[in-house]
């Protein structure tokens, strides 16, 4: 097995399955022969040709548009955003037509695509009001479209392959921290990563720590502090955040008795939101503890200045001070 | 522009029905002319029902009347092979019967039953039928003109020799999905047909406060696109039309823009009181309707007789009374349905178990 970045994951499931499946296309801004502005499609239009390999306009809700066309004829498209910040004027597309097309014609036919968008932020990539949101929330609010945040390269690649054979809209949202900094030992034979299961990340019986994307490794590291004082922290990777994974999120929370939930993205009316009902709602009798959350400040986006965008960030110590919080009760 | 027949017909009278049909334009046969007669009667008549079930409160939500603008989907409709895809607003009944969908499945969604084209999912504005390669109205503005764009990018792809009929009102110009839409299919040189059914009127916007031109077809220009204007109030101009536009497309030469001049005789919805436009504006117009413009030219042609397109008349009223007895009689889909078919397989428990406890409630009465 090969050690390979997070966009290597990336790029290595869309080659597989476009040499599996010529029903597969890809397209969207600059993917095509410079291989995207973060090299997820790096090579594949050499390799596919730009039928299959397309450069668009700059327009995104055409994009989505047009992909959603294809998928209707027949095709598997993987739509390209740029930066997730750029996915507001498509918005109508995804919501109002990918999403219903299976409800409005009673399950008779459906929309298979895939939306696959760089999100988030942090001190060192982040170009801060316009390339840092993390807007998932958005999307989880919408039944018919499901939505995947994979936050290693081994998830990556088999939650994508997942996605594109899916016969619903899959909203693939990939944090660009993690882009070039975590490499891993990945196969290089296919491999599905079911949609909607979450996986335990860091096993612990004392706290439990959901999470998901990004912020998976900084609650890992903020676990292994923990554990120096005899604290074991379990932290639940949530993987796909609709749908949720209910069972896994129930099961922990009854474990420990004590949950923490958090997300780089905005804390209200968020994922952790959504987590934490569920948690009030099926493991009342079993909290040893009020639900808790971190997540982004009431700010729209992740401001510029260093010293900014460290107060909208999570980050280990943030994470671990929480997880200290919860203990003591 | 096609040449319109009345003015292209030669002194003297033709003696049979073969000799004149030879005569007719873009190579129509005259069953092809007395289908497309039918075609815009059926969608007379299920027009005028489906606004008498309104008034009975028996359809309800927004009802989009297509009376007026029958020759737009009937000619252009008839133009394109039946494979053809075709997408369309919400002012859609017209391009469903003129594909030739079920006429009773039509009408039942419009009542909501489960008996309805999309099983009372969608109603009025969102017909569909898969089938038939009718991909739905689409209420939101604009939203169908990437999709079908789309649908042609893939037929190129997969080297069908299908295209794609996209229809839309001169309100949706004025949208930024359009100019995105076409964009795209000219650039890429997609066998798509736009089809802007020029009514004047966006909703309760004129022309002139809702666009810089008049002429929608003009706004085909910035993207090199052909494009054409004709008289949608007469079926054989669009025939000719999306003839012309339809076989451009399926040559490999890329889009083509048709502008239909057309005019509905009723409001926007039937929640519309009309005060932007005035009844002498709607009686001339309604001099030019499409339907008795043809049945003139079929008579004069021999096509049909005046008993025969009585007939026609006579059969379409009774079968639209069929459909609203056979609508009206229909069971309202299950409540316990009501979350089925947002996945292809459910994965949602909670709304399963939603679903059930609303089941547990009497569903409105079949009235």
């Amino acid at each position: 097995m090969a050690q390979i970045t997070y966009v290597e994951a990336i790029r290595s499931a869309l080659e597989q399955e476009m040499r599996r499946d010529d029903r597969v296309l890809v397209m969207g801004e600059d993917v095509g022969p410079k291989g995207g502005v973060f090299g997820a499609t790096a090579g594949l239009f050499q390799q596919f040709g730009e039928d299959r390999v397309i450069d668009t306009p700059l327009a995104e809700a055409a994009i989505v548009g047009v992909s959603i066309g294809c998928a209707l004829a027949g095709l598997l498209p993987v739509a390209e955003i740029q930066f997730l910040d750029f996915i507001p004027p498509a918005m109508d597309q995804i919501i109002n037509e990918a999403a219903k097309i299976r409800y409005r014609s009673n399950g008779d036919w459906g929309c298979p695509m895939v939306i696959r968008a760089p999100c988030g932020g942090g001190v060192h990539v982040h170009g801060a009001l316009y390339h840092s949101q993390s807007l998932e929330a958005l999307f989880a609010h919408v039944p018919g479209l499901k939505v995947v945040i994979p936050s290693t390269p081994t998830d990556a690649k088999g939650l994508l392959l997942s996605a594109i054979r899916d016969p619903d809209p899959v909203c693939f949202f990939e944090h660009k921290a993690l882009y070039r900094s975590l490499k891993e030992e990945v196969p290089e034979e296919e491999y599905l990563v079911p949609i909607g299961q979450s996986r335990v990340a860091r096993a612990g019986a004392d706290l439990s720590c959901i999470t998901y994307g990004a912020t998976v490794h900084e609650a890992v590291a903020a676990a292994d502090r923990l554990a120096r004082d005899g604290i074991e922290v379990e932290v639940l990777d949530l993987r796909t955040v609709r749908p949720l994974d209910r069972e896994s999120i129930v099961a922990t929370a009854r474990k420990t008795g004590k949950v923490l939930v958090c997300h780089e993205a905005n804390l209200a009316v968020g994922v952790g939101a959504e987590v934490a009902a569920i948690v009030a709602e099926e493991c009342f009798q079993q909290l040893d503890g009020p639900v808790m959350r971190l997540g982004g400040p009431e700010v729209p986006a992740i401001p510029f200045a260093e010293s900014l965008a460290e107060v909208y960030c999570l980050g280990p110590d943030k994470i671990e001070a929480k997880l200290r919080q919860l203990a003591a009760y | 522009m096609p040449t319109n027949p009345k003015t292209n017909r030669t002194g003297s009278r033709p003696t049979s029905r073969r000799a004149v049909a030879r005569q007719l334009p873009h190579g129509l046969t005259a069953q092809q002319c007395r289908e497309m007669y039918h075609k815009m009667v059926q969608i007379r008549h299920f027009e005028d029902h489906a606004a008498e079930a309104y008034a009975q409160a028996k359809v309800g939500g927004f009802l989009h009347l297509y009376i007026g603008e029958e020759a737009v989907a009937v000619g252009a409709i008839a133009a394109a092979r039946e494979d053809d895809h075709i997408l369309g607003h919400y002012r859609d009944h017209g391009y469903a019967l003129a594909r030739g969908c079920d006429v009773q499945a039509c009408m039942a969604e419009l009542f909501g039953r489960e008996t309805g084209i999309c099983h009372g999912r969608g109603g009025s504005m969102h017909l569909a039928d898969a089938k038939r390669h009718f991909w739905g109205g689409h209420a939101i503005v604009g939203s169908h003109i990437p999709i079908g764009a789309g649908m042609a990018y893939a037929m190129q792809y997969l080297e069908e020799p299908l295209v794609v009929l996209d229809f839309f009102g001169d309100g949706a110009t004025g949208n930024g999905i359009f100019h995105e839409g076409l964009n795209m299919a000219a650039l890429w040189n997609l066998p798509v047909v736009f089809i802007c059914e020029n009514n004047l009127y966006g909703m309760g916007a004129t022309l002139a406060e809702e666009s810089p031109v008049s002429d929608m077809m003009i706004k085909a220009e910035g993207y090199t696109m052909p494009a054409v204007q004709c008289d949608g109030m007469d079926v054989l101009s669009v025939y000719g039309a999306v003839q012309q536009a339809a076989e451009h497309c399926r040559s490999g030469k890329g889009p083509f823009f048709v502008e239909a001049l057309t005019y509905r005789f009723r409001g926007h919805s039937m929640a519309d009181p009309e005060l932007y436009r005035d009844k002498e504006e709607v009686r001339r117009w309604r001099e030019l309707d499409p339907i008795p413009r043809f049945g003139d030219f079929l008579v004069q042609h021999r096509i049909s007789s005046q008993q025969e397109l009585a007939q026609v008349n006579e059969e379409a009223e009774a079968e639209m009374l069929e459909a609203v007895r056979f609508a009206d009689a229909s069971p309202w889909p299950d409540p316990s349905t009501a979350a089925r078919g947002v996945y292809a397989n459910p994965i949602d428990p909670e709304a399963a178990q939603e679903a059930l406890t609303l089941a547990a409630d009497p569903a409105p009465a079949a009235s």
